[in-house]
């Protein structure tokens, strides 16, 4: 019996959106897509299909085959109609999107978040000051400015002698 | 599988132009995983070829749409021979030394860095929505090679010989940038796609200074070699693609 409660289109959206906004990063997994603002958008179209937007960080990001996959099974599974997932890529993605939770979600698991409105810093010279997600010190280095995932940074923190990775700002 | 040709309009070979650029690119330097001078180069190296990668994905799927043919992205990555690709000369030479990649990377990402924020207020929307994601990857790149240009430049003796060498040998491909096709002028003309002469002044001012850093000297502008946006290519893109084609030619539609 699967005979759909006549929900009105808005509450069918939220669910949605609800539902969509669990599934975690597959890269980061403590992050869930809503923490990360790659969930922007629901609706539902005029056949009755539920369509979720979702938008890359990077252009280049291998994640999001994965997402969207997750998040049409995720909605499959909680018998929404027709579930469909698009990306759209504006406005483009920015860190400042990334909730604060997810912030705290991400130097709880040892990424330093990116720093909220850092901006463009000069295209040469500056470095900004990421503090250390593990002993909080702000005695670090930059080692490289492309780590483990496209969106992250390689630092080292001189105080505890921990490497960790920095979600780049962008 | 045989060979696509695409009927190109203005607009879908100036699209296509740029996508050849970043897939073309990004294969060059995804041949350096494995093989960088040290693990963070190895990874830094495939992290711009990825984002690059990308750009050309979003290039391909909306040069499709123009096309309205039904074609994916891969269709005309892996089908059209080197006679169509539309890419420039500098992006498909060889990657020799660290030295010369660096020097290719670095002269291309200036040029990119400034082009794709003139072209996110393209007219064209979704050109438009490829920049505002590109720029900003585009300047991680032009930091990442310029600073690599600066340390090897103002490093050893080896390393700056090396570096001079790459300036000299790649130099005469960096008119290509700057050369409109007539074909363009509409383009341009519309708000497709910008002039590159207003893009002149950043980049000329990017590589004075990366340059004054590193201690190496700007190449004098002799004669500069065009060709590629018009499927004239040299000897290396056919070799390129042999490798980056092979698969989808001797299994058509194999997937993962």
């Amino acid at each position: 019996m699967s005979a759909v409660v006549p929900l009105d289109a808005e509450k069918l959206r939220r669910r949605a959106l609800d539902i969509a906004g669990e599934v975690p990063d597959p890269e980061i997994p403590v992050l869930s897509i809503a923490d990360l603002g790659v969930l922007r958008d629901a609706r539902v179209t005029a056949d009755g299909a539920v369509e979720v937007d979702i938008t890359p960080t990077y252009s280049g990001c291998p994640a999001m085959d994965m997402i969207a996959l997750q998040v049409e099974a995720a909605l499959a599974a909680a018998d929404l109609p027709k579930p469909k997932v698009r990306t759209v890529l504006s406005p483009a993605w920015t860190t400042d999107w990334m909730s604060e939770a997810g912030r705290e979600k991400l130097r709880r698991y040892g990424i330093a978040p990116p720093t909220p409105r850092a901006g463009r810093r000069a295209l040469f010279g500056l470095d900004e000051d990421v503090p250390c997600p593990r002993c909080g010190s702000g005695e670090t280095q930059k080692l490289s400015e492309f780590g483990s995932t496209a969106c992250k940074a390689l630092w080292r923190c001189t105080a505890c002698r921990e490497p960790f990775d920095y979600f780049k700002c962008l | 599988m045989t060979s696509i040709t695409v009927a190109e309009t203005p607009l879908l070979r100036a699209v296509l132009a740029r996508a050849d650029d970043a897939l073309v690119h990004a294969h060059r330097l995804s041949e350096w995983v494995g093989h960088a001078p040290m693990l963070e180069e190895d990874l830094a190296l495939g992290n711009v070829a990825l984002d690059l990668l990308g750009q050309a994905r979003s290039l391909y799927t909306h040069a499709a749409a123009i096309e309205g043919l039904e074609r994916s992205e891969d269709d005309l990555a892996y089908l059209r021979d080197a006679p169509q690709f539309r890419n420039l000369l500098l992006l498909e030479q060889p990657n020799g030394d660290f030295a010369n990649t660096i020097v290719r990377l670095f002269l291309h990402a200036a040029f990119m860095l400034p082009w794709w924020k003139a072209a996110m207020s393209s007219t064209d929307a979704t050109l438009a929505a490829i920049a505002a994601k590109a720029e900003k990857e585009a300047a991680y790149h032009v930091r990442h090679a310029g600073e690599w240009l600066i340390r090897l430049g103002d490093g050893t003796e080896e390393s700056h010989r090396r570096s001079t060498e790459a300036l000299d040998r790649l130099w005469r491909f960096t008119g290509e940038m700057f050369a409109i096709d007539a074909e363009e002028e509409p383009l341009i003309e519309a708000g497709v796609i910008p002039h590159p002469a207003i893009i002149r002044p950043a980049w000329d001012a990017t590589v004075a200074h990366v340059l004054a850093e590193a201690t190496l000297a700007r190449p004098r502008d002799g004669w500069m070699q065009l060709g590629g946006r018009r499927g004239t290519h040299t000897e290396a893109l056919g070799h390129l693609l042999a490798v980056m084609q092979h698969l989808q030619r001797a299994y058509p539609g194999a997937s993962w």
